[in-house]
């Protein structure tokens, strides 16, 4: 699974993690909208490249830590979407047993560390598990994805000096999309990204974030160059947010124009430029494609339903996992 | 009188304080154009331009550096922390920093800053943003603490801690922005220091605090209905506290419940009560109790979180207790 992507079942693969990240968001966002959702989320639609790309190049043993916008990490890395809309609807039988939500999605089975609710949150995180790696002998990569706006967050200089000096198999991936919430990233970030990581001697790329085959290509190789003591890297993915900043931004235009948006979304899509390779390339005809399409939605529509129907936790688990060693806290 | 919301209170309350004292600014993340997330700021850089409504990067430990730095050199910066829990990345400069210097300078230099943050949970946003956190900087020396329970008390009590000489945590409840209260036109300030005796009773004192304001006038409502006088009062500030007004009505009603939003131990509560029993046991007839929010994150299922605060019902439940004399667990 760690080689470069040359075969038609690895193209597919790819083609059908990120159909399957943007279906789960449609629905994520279905769920909001018609108040089946508690609380809010932040939909990666349009950013699907940036994990499934990245991901394709990892094993299961290899570790990611995530943001908010975690779904497309989540998927991407392996998750299922039964446990996933259980975690979302806070369901006893989500990855998290409902305690974490859409902003704490956890996947051990799969190396996804976790979602992280606040900015940046995860940088010591995933350079720690870098670190262990190292220290152990082990050969595990692991991948930290952020925001542009988690770029301001001092904790990511203090990790990256310690990355380099130590030379950990860590990959700093910078998604960038454009916006820290409602502001655009030249207002709130000075220089250029890159050379930030470059300053402390960390090799730094930027690879364009809507193209598969691009983003997987380099991952694919600095993954490996991690593993033989060769990293830390960084790369920046110029990328694309489809929604708001979260299911409740509806109104933006005072921040981001629609001509932009839909600028993006016709001209710049991850899955649509894909699709038209595979084609081109006579990886899959149309029909097969479609029918991938339908057996996706058909799966995300039976995971919501299963979800919807779940049940909550009991109320006796409010009190449990606050300690390893202790049942119930409150007992 | 006119009724408006906390969220119009407060915006107000800066919007008046910036026009009397060029020397006020705000600064935050999204707090210009956007208005914060809450939309809590709308209008004000529309009035006061971008150099008095600053928006920064998502750099929390930096803008409130600069705040510090700003407030010793002879400005008034009222920070914006988006979120309550984003407090641990800023307490060293708040509590090492600005806690510290007019004592650490022989009352030489002053920091009169604002943190304007928030608290309270039952939004469904997990455990990284729901967190109570006002007892954490309410143990620091150097720090007052302002926890408006209504719009009223948020206006008066934030042009007060504009004017104060000192570093001021002010916490508002996020679930109360859209609540309506009477609001008066003519300019009015609430000293710290002055509880507000909101319900006269003669059976047993509901001390809240913000949040959990509220949940004692319900519970008020509850025990009226049963024949049991509840007296109930908002200290407004819990540094300073107005320790004369909750000894009063705990000698006048012989028995005390303290309830706020912050977990049971090692918090508000337990200092509230602490000092009852200090300076008032003698005219108690039952052990002072207390309820905070369960000492667990708090968590995303709605199944889960709703338990983890304290209800009216709850309140009133164990008021009858103290009524009838029946001991109390005390876990
Ligand atoms: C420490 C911290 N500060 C602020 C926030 C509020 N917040 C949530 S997401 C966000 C913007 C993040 O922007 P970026 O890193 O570019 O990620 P994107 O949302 O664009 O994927 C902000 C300010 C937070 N969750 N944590
Ligand atoms: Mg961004």
């Amino acid at each position: 699974m760690a080689d470069s992507k040359t075969n038609t079942e690895a193209y597919l693969r790819m083609y059908r993690q990120m159909v399957r990240i943007r279906t789960f968001e449609d629905n994520a966002n279905q769920l909001y909208l018609s108040a089946k959702m508690p609380g809010l989320t932040h939909m990666y639609s349009g950013e699907e490249a940036v994990a499934v790309g990245i991901c394709e190049a990892l094993t299961d043993n290899d570790r990611i830590t995530s943001t908010h916008r975690g779904h497309g990490h989540c998927v991407a890395k392996g998750a299922e979407f039964q446990q996933m809309f259980c975690e979302l609807l806070g369901k006893e039988e989500g990855y998290c047993r409902g305690k974490g939500g859409s902003m704490h999605i956890a996947d051990q089975s799969h190396g996804n560390l976790g979602a992280n609710a606040i900015v940046g949150g995860s940088m010591g995180i995933a350079t720690g598990a870098a670190l262990r790696a190292k220290m152990q002998g082990a050969d595990d990569v692991t991948v930290c994805f952020f925001g542009d706006g988690a770029t301001a967050q001092g904790l990511l200089y203090e990790v990256m000096n310690m990355a380099a000096l130590w030379k950990l198999p860590v990959i700093y991936a910078c998604e960038n999309n454009g916006y820290s919430e409602y502001t655009k990233t030249d207002e709130i970030a000075a220089g250029k990204i890159t050379a930030r990581a470059e300053a402390f001697g960390i090799e730094a790329f930027e690879v364009d974030g809507q193209d598969v085959l691009a983003v997987n290509d380099l991952a694919t190789k600095l993954v490996a160059r991690a593993r033989k003591g060769e990293g830390p890297f960084f790369v920046e993915l110029k990328t694309y947010r489809y929604h708001g900043h979260h299911v409740g931004d509806i109104n933006r235009e005072y921040y981001r124009s629609k001509e932009e948006e839909q600028d993006w979304k016709a001209n710049r899509d991850p899955i649509i430029r894909f699709r038209s390779w595979l084609v081109e390339q006579g990886v899959a005809s149309e029909d097969e494609i479609e029918a991938m399409n339908a057996e996706v939605k058909a799966d995300a529509a039976a995971a919501v339903d299963y979800a919807i129907a779940a049940k909550y936790p009991e109320a006796h688990e409010v009190d449990m996992h606050v300690f390893t060693d202790i049942e119930h806290v409150l007992a | 009188m006119r009724e408006i919301t906390l969220s119009k209170a407060v915006n107000e309350a800066l919007a008046e304080e910036m026009r009397r004292d060029e020397t006020v600014f705000i600064i935050g993340e999204d707090v210009a154009e956007a208005g914060t997330p809450f939309k809590v700021l709308s209008g004000l850089v529309e009035e006061f331009g971008t150099q008095r409504v600053i928006d920064t990067p998502i750099a929390e430990p930096g803008f409130m550096g600069l705040a510090v730095g700003a407030a010793m050199t002879g400005a008034r910066p009222v920070v914006d922390l988006m979120f309550g829990d984003f407090l641990f990345l800023i307490m060293d400069q708040l509590c090492n920093q600005a806690a510290k210097i007019h004592y650490m300078s022989g009352g030489k230099l002053n920091v009169p800053l604002v943190v304007r943050t928030n608290l309270g949970a039952t939004r469904r946003s997990a455990a990284q943003h729901s967190q109570s956190l006002h007892a954490l900087v309410a143990h620091i020396p150097g720090l007052k603490v302002a926890l408006p329970s209504s719009a009223y008390e948020a206006k008066g009590l934030l042009k007060t801690a504009i004017r104060d000489n000192n570093p001021v945590v002010i916490f508002e409840d996020k679930l109360m922005y859209n609540d309506k209260a009477p609001v008066p036109e003519e300019e009015y300030l609430i000293p710290f220091g002055e509880a507000a005796v909101l319900r006269d009773g003669t059976d047993i004192t509901l001390i809240g605090t913000s949040s959990m304001v509220q949940v004692c006038q319900k519970a008020a409502e509850i025990l009226a209905a049963e024949g049991i006088s509840a007296e109930v009062i908002d200290p407004r500030t819990i540094v300073p506290l107005d320790e004369a007004a909750l000894l009063k009505s705990a000698r006048k009603t012989s028995r005390v419940i303290v309830v706020d939003e912050g977990h049971q131990s090692f918090g508000i509560t337990g200092e509230i009560a602490g000092r009852i029993n200090e300076k008032a046991f003698y005219h108690l007839d039952a052990p002072v109790l207390r309820m905070g929010a369960m000492d667990v994150p708090v968590p995303f299922s709605p199944a889960l979180e709703d338990i983890t605060v304290p209800t009216p019902e709850a309140v009133a439940a164990n008021a009858r207790k103290l009524m009838s004399g029946e001991m109390i667990d005390a876990a």
